[in-house]
């Protein structure tokens, strides 16, 4: 449906956007996740129509849309702030997609109606837009968007004014209303939970390129790059040198990791240490524990020597300890 | 800080501005309610007169405010979304105007466009040679002074920054989200413009047109000195009819109905000011300017650019080059003088001639005007200490009396002029008069300058200067003083500015033996002669010059987040 090809943008001279290209099918929901800065908003926009990319494409079913102005396009857009209308009512921020496509009054007031009972905001139609509260404001832009039947919604952050609990909820409930329209959708975030708790597939943003692409179990078992596992904080990334066969050499102590094949003798090998203790692996790491940190399930552990691990149970600090962990290689 | 009883002293601080505005303001102004309701007032002739008045007063402001709409919106969407070179120079230039004494406007146009004007001079050049010896030729010569067009392009040149500055602020917090929220809902440009754009600069575009609308509707000096005797509004038939025609009871009258205008305007103000907080998520001011991208916003920039540069500039240029440029002979000295540049105008000055326009040398209006500012700077600060201090934590019964504090703002000079005219007949002859009117005009912005400064040192602050061993007077000269200094001297500026250049009172009051600046310019102006055409120019420059480092002063000394309209 969507097809994203070689978006190139700059921003006051500085490469922003260098060739991004994707597509999104029916009723998919996709995330594009990167940190701030990496140019996630910007490509949202481009693809809305409100900013012009140098150089690329955006089509629709085929149609191209690059010269579209964002009102034909019929893509729904979320705001970080909600952006609502200040001057208007629930009703009318609701309505006023409908209203630009000359729909009837009547209709309108159904269609509304409906929305505002789907977000679960019923009995707000007459209310300001400033007595709502974050999460409500939310969601009455998540009507506003959806109003307009677009045939794209696409996400900028929206949840990240918003605590942490609320966040869950309107995550589940977003999940769900995307579920049940089957409406294609892009999703832009900084923060990793939010994207695997909605994401099809994500696409990792990483100085105007997608560094990085997959459903979330994909790209946790395999990141992409040594930047990619930090920036997931999926463990510790350590580099080493491969000496022979599958071992590799590092400041940690020589691990044996079966893609090492891969790499010639001498050569340079990124590696992910994972946190979590496996009783079966061959490869220990060995230190002296340096800080104890209780967490929800168990502890985090860190060693004198800047590893960390999750164990069940707590270490005292200076205690001498050995962990059985996963250690794969990094491209 | 006050050792005796506090409410003794509270009622003091009170007492002393209070009977200053019950004895200069209150009782002058129910003297011209007495005449005003005096029964051979109230003729039907009279009546009649103040409604045609009233009604062009009305019509050349409703005039003037959809000019300076029409000026100022562009040039608000020019400043509030484009960045390019020179723009803080730009507008800083729009804002100069506003500040300037009305006859420096008036003098400024006439030097410009007026029949002895550069504008004139350039025709009559591609007419004739040089010297120009009838500078009033039938042909070709440009009529600007005395036409309604000078009125509204001098109001124009007044009232534009007021435009800039609000509108302008409102375009700049706009958040261009919702713009973009509305685009991708499916309105094209021209529907966002309407359904979402509009609506939200609604407050700011009503509050800014509400007052330019105010301030041409009161203005005076502009008016008497431009338009001529063919045009006379509310303030000017206020003038002529306690002044020229000594009919104090129809001045009354008009001054009623003008006070009774302006009161309406004002409250509408002001409501629609209280209204204005429909913003939700405010935005600092500047994210969205940036560089004009594409052909037509480049033509927009530029053109607007060159257009207000010139507006603003020409006027401003035209009357020093003019005041140092010898263009024609005197009376009686056809052929003798040297053409060009010369310094006659101001040299001029310091002679008292027989036959001139006083009767006495016309620097000693500079003199006057230097003496009666300054004793406005000394009375306004005495009566504006007591007054911020008495508001600094005010009860709930003094939150009452500070609108009171500022009433005179909604009376026009002229109205303050008459009021001391029916009040004070037989002290006329006194030269006091003029700073006592003066400071009734400069105390309420003397008090909104120093009150807000005085409420900015907190407590806690001389609390840790006396904790750390400061006396009461170290904690006063180390604390409070460093802070206040900067507002008093930003006042005491304000107040001399206002007294230099105030017309329409000190013309009621002024004694023709003690003439002030702007008296003298228009006295000068409604004389014939390139002479006393020459001296108006003159002492309008002088006075440009001693108001613009009045200004710089004061916009040095201004304390960080606080003025704005």
């Amino acid at each position: 449906m969507l097809n994203v090809s070689n978006i190139t943008k700059s921003y006051e001279g500085q490469p922003l956007l260098k060739g991004i290209s994707f597509t999104l099918d029916h009723g998919e929901t996709i995330c594009l996740l990167g940190p701030s800065g990496s140019g996630k908003s910007t490509l949202l926009r481009i693809i809305a129509g409100l900013e012009s990319p140098e150089s690329g494409q955006v089509s629709f079913n085929d149609i191209d849309l690059t010269s579209t102005p964002p009102h034909l396009r019929d893509f729904g857009l979320v705001f970080q702030d909600y952006a609502l209308f200040p001057h208007l009512s629930i009703f009318d921020n609701v309505a006023f997609g409908l209203k630009m496509q000359k729909v009837s009054l009547a209709e309108i007031g159904l269609r509304v109606a409906a929305l505002l009972e789907q977000v679960g905001l019923t009995g707000f139609e007459h209310r300001k837009v400033t007595d709502l509260s974050g999460g409500e404001q939310q969601r009455v832009a998540l009507a506003r968007a959806l109003a307009p039947h677009p045939r794209l919604l696409m996400f900028d952050e929206p949840l990240g004014a918003l605590d942490r609990t609320l966040k869950e909820d309107l995550l589940n409930e977003l999940r769900a209303i995307l579920h049940r329209t089957n409406v294609p959708a892009i999703y832009v975030t900084h923060d990793q939970e939010e994207a695997f708790a909605i994401a099809d597939r994500i696409l990792i943003l990483h100085e105007g390129q997608i560094v990085c692409e997959g459903s979330p179990a994909d790209v946790t078992a395999n990141p992409c790059s040594a930047w990619t596992a930090k920036f997931l904080g999926l463990g510790n990334v350590i580099s080493g040198l491969k000496v022979e066969g599958s071992k590799v050499k590092t400041d940690y102590g020589v691990f044996t990791v079966e893609c090492a094949q891969k790499h010639s003798k001498g050569e340079n090998a990124h590696l992910l240490v994972r946190p979590r203790e496996v009783g079966n692996e061959a490869n220990v790491i060995k230190g002296k524990v340096a800080d104890v940190l209780f967490q929800k399930d168990g502890f985090k552990v860190t060693l004198e020597n800047g590893l960390y691990f999750y164990l069940k149970s707590a270490p005292k600090i200076g205690d001498e300890i050995a962990v059985h962990v996963a250690v794969e290689c990094l491209s | 800080m006050f050792s005796a009883s506090p409410w003794l002293t509270r009622l003091l601080l009170w007492l002393i501005p209070l009977t200053f505005l019950g004895l200069f303001f209150f009782y002058p102004f129910a003297r011209i309610i007495a005449l005003t309701f005096n029964l051979s007032t109230l003729t039907a002739e009279n009546l009649q007169l103040a409604f045609s008045v009233l009604r062009f007063t009305f019509f050349q402001a409703l005039l003037s405010t959809l000019l300076t709409l029409i000026i100022g919106l562009p040039s608000a969407y020019l400043f509030a979304r484009f960045d390019f070179r020179g723009k803080p120079l730009l507008r800083a230039l729009t804002a100069v105007p506003f500040m300037l004494p009305t006859v420096v406007v008036a003098a400024a146009f006439n030097s410009l466009l007026g029949p002895r004007g550069w504008m004139n001079l350039l025709l009559q050049v591609s007419n004739y040679q040089l010297p120009i010896t009838n500078l009033q030729s039938p042909i070709s010569n440009l009529q600007f002074q005395g036409t309604l067009p000078a009125i509204l392009i001098a109001h124009v040149f007044y009232n534009t920054t007021i435009v800039i500055r609000i509108v302008g602020n409102a375009l700049s917090r706009l958040d261009p989200r919702l713009d973009h929220a509305a685009r991708t809902l499916g309105a094209d440009g021209w529907r966002t413009w309407w359904h979402v754009t509009l609506p939200l600069l609604k407050p700011s575009l009503l509050a800014s047109s509400l007052l330019v609308f105010l301030f041409d509707f009161t203005s005076f000096g502009v008016i008497l000195l431009l338009g001529g005797p063919s045009f006379s509004t509310l303030e000017v038939e206020i003038y002529i009819q306690a002044v020229k025609r000594l009919n104090l009871s129809l001045a009354a009258l008009l001054s009623l109905i003008q006070l009774l205008c302006t009161l309406i305007f004002s409250i509408l103000y002001t409501r629609i000011v209280s209204r204005n907080t429909t913003q939700i998520a405010p935005r600092s001011a500047g994210s969205n300017v940036r560089k004009p991208r594409g052909l037509r916003e480049f033509i927009f920039v530029f053109a607007f650019c060159i257009l207000l540069s010139a507006f603003f500039l020409f006027p401003l240029l035209a009357l020093p080059l003019r005041s140092t440029t010898r263009l024609e002979a005197d009376r009686g000295q056809r052929g003798e003088v040297q053409y060009g540049l010369t310094t006659d105008y101001y040299t001029e000055l310091f002679i008292n001639r027989r036959g001139s326009v006083f009767y006495v040398p016309p620097i000693q209006a500079t003199l006057n005007s230097l003496g009666y500012a300054i004793t406005t700077v000394f009375i306004s600060l005495l009566l504006g200490f007591p007054a911020a201090f008495a508001l600094n934590k005010p009860t709930r019964l003094e939150r009452l009396l500070d609108p009171l504090l500022m009433l005179p703002l909604g009376a026009s000079a002229v109205t303050l002029g008459l009021g001391f005219l029916v009040a004070f007949p037989r002290l006329l002859a006194q030269p006091f008069l003029v700073p006592l009117a003066h400071t009734l005009i400069a105390l309420p912005f003397v008090i909104r300058t120093l009150q807000p400064a005085l409420a900015s040192i907190p407590d806690r602050l001389r609390h840790a200067a006396a904790s750390l061993g400061a006396s009461p007077f170290q904690v006063w000269k180390n604390v409070d003083w460093p802070i206040l200094s900067h507002a008093t001297l930003s006042a005491a500026t304000f107040a001399f500015t206002v007294s230099l250049g105030e017309f329409g009172a000190a013309i009621l009051l002024t004694r023709p033996e003690y003439p002030t600046i702007p008296v003298a310019i228009s006295r000068f102006l409604s004389q014939p002669g390139g002479l006393n055409y020459g001296q108006a120019m003159a002492m309008a420059t002088i006075l440009l010059v001693i108001t613009t480092l009045g200004i710089l002063l004061i916009e040095k000394l201004r304390l960080p987040g606080a003025g704005e309209f």
